[in-house]
This record gives C-alpha cells, structure tokens and sequence, in this order.
C-alpha cells in the first residue's frame, strides 16, 4: 500500500514540476522546479530498487547540472520577456502534437501489456540481478568487469567536454605578463652570461 | 499494484512534457536545454524500469551512460551559450541562421 501512494506521490510531483519547468516565466523558477523533478525521480528510481542510479541523478544533476544552469542563467543578463514574444503563438501547435504523442507513447504501453513481443528466452548472465547482493556492489562488479571499456570511454567523454568548454569559455585576457615555458627551458647559460676581465676603478660596462 | 506500465506510462509523459517545452519556448535557448535534459531522464525512468522488470542490471549501467553523456552535453551546450551571448548580446535563437557556412 505504501508503495502505490509513495509510487503516485513520486510521479505526480515529477510531472507537475516538469510542467512548470516549461511554463515557468523566469528561467531561474525554471532550474528551481528541474531541480524538484530530479529529486522525485530518483525517489521513483528507489522505489524501484536502483539505489545507486537514484544517488547518482541527485548528485550529479542536482549537484552539478542543475547549478551549471543556474550560474548561466543568472550570469547572462537577459530580457526574458522578450524571449516569451512567440510563447503563445505556439501553443496550439505544441499541444497538438503533445496529445497525438502521448497517445501514441500509451498505445504503445497499451499493446506492451496485452502481450509483449517475445524476442528471446532471457537468459540467466552476469548481468542478472541476485536478491543476496546490493544494487550498488552488484552494478560496480559489472562496471569494473564487462563493461570497463564503456566505463573508460565515458571518462574519456567527460574529459572532452571539459576541455571544450574550457576551450569555448576561455578568454585570453591581454595586459598580463604569462610565463612562457618553451622560451624559459630553450635558455643557454652562455645566451644569458658572459665572462669579463674588469680592470680596477673603472666602472661595469652592462 | 505498480507493474512496469506505471513507470513507463510516467516516462512517456515526462518525455511528452520534454517535446511540449522545446516546442513552446523556441526562442529561449536555456529552456530548449533543461526540456532536453527532462527528456533525457525520461529516457532514464525508463531503462531503469525495464532493467527493474527483467531483473537484468544492464539497463542500469546504460542509464549511467546516458547521465554521463546529459552531463557533458548540458556543460558543452551551456559555453556555447556564453560564447553565442558574449558575441551577440542576446540569446533568441531563432536568428542563430545568420552564422551560415
């Protein structure tokens, strides 16, 4: 019984705020309300069993994506009023293909309950969940064992996006003095010194 | 009893909502990016339901991925945002086809 009220508790706070997330007028409201329909969902993804996923959407979109967002948005100065202008004009067409997709996408639930397609027997793998180990050891044992190249690769694909966009933000600011590495180690002690035989009570020629 | 409709008839909607959002607000850049980011974890309710449901712990490392690839792709969209603002002042994106070639 807890488990269906906490079920229709969860979804019907996630789509109420993904709602306002999209007709909200002020983009930071916006962020705010993205950040509450994270949060229901990874109680739905609890609910469910995957602790570790749940964990991992709060701290990484409620800790890193969903601040990102509000950094840019209170960063950039911006009409937003101006940016609604079209909001209504869309609205009908928008709707309408809201409805015909959803109805489609329930369709789709729909015939998926009265009889899925039967690809194949399922069979028992290392990827089939045990009752005696927790969702987060039993995901790091697949992790770090048959989908390491995919782990890896996904580290790869962070790093990339942080260089982009460090490359895409950075700006060169002029009127600072920079070390210049390159020049420093191509230095030769006989470029930079030199011997003289200095003669009593006659000044240093620099 | 909740059965995996439930989760899948949530996501579907939520992916709904994600669509309806980039179709209304058009011209603001931010909004189109956190819709995408909603369809994206409509895409992770459901993998993870399915991945509940089959008792297969695949889908739970894909929706993983999925996060990870959300995340650097909000991250890269959102310089590219600065650096869109930084050169024209604004953000509407509706004349973004002035950048041709």
């Amino acid at each position: 019984m807890i488990q269906v009220i906490s079920f229709y508790l969860f979804a019907s706070i996630l789509i109420a705020s993904a709602a306002m997330v999209i007709f909200a007028r002020n983009p930071v409201h916006s962020v705010l309300w993205l950040i509450v329909a994270f949060f229901n969902a990874a109680g739905l993804m609890v609910l469910i069993g995957a602790e570790f996923i749940a964990m991992l959407l709060v701290i990484v979109y409620v800790g890193a994506v969903a601040v990102l967002f509000l950094f840019v948005v209170m960063m950039l100065d911006i009409d937003f009023a101006e940016l609604r202008a079209g909001f209504i004009k869309n609205v009908p067409l928008g709707l309408l293909l809201a409805v015909v997709l959803v109805a489609e996408l329930i369709l789709g639930v729909g015939a998926y309950r009265a009889g899925a397609v039967k690809l194949g027997i399922p069979e028992v793998g290392p990827a089939t969940v045990s009752s005696s180990v927790p969702n987060i050891e039993a995901i790091g044992n697949l992790l770090y064992s048959k989908y390491i190249f995919l782990f890896e690769s996904a580290g790869l694909i962070l790093l990339v996006a942080m260089v982009g966009a460090i490359v895409l933000t950075h700006r060169r600011s002029h009127g600072t003095k920079g070390q210049n590495i390159n020049s420093q180690n191509m230095r030769r002690p006989q470029d930079a010194t030199r011997n003289v035989n200095q003669p009593v009570g006659q000044g240093v020629e620099l | 009893m909740i059965g995996i409709e439930h989760y899948l008839v949530v996501s579907s909607i939520l992916f709904v909502m994600g669509v309806l959002g980039i179709f209304l607000n058009r011209k603001n850049v931010i909004i189109i990016l956190m819709a995408i980011e909603l369809i994206l974890l409509a895409v992770n309710i459901n993998l993870v339901a399915f991945s509940a449901f089959l008792s297969d712990l695949t889908g739970q490392i894909f929706a993983m991925f999925v996060l990870t690839v959300a995340a650097s792709e909000a991250a890269i969209g959102l310089a590219i945002l600065v650096i869109y603002f930084r050169g024209r002042g604004t953000i509407a994106v509706d004349d973004v086809n002035r950048m041709k070639g």
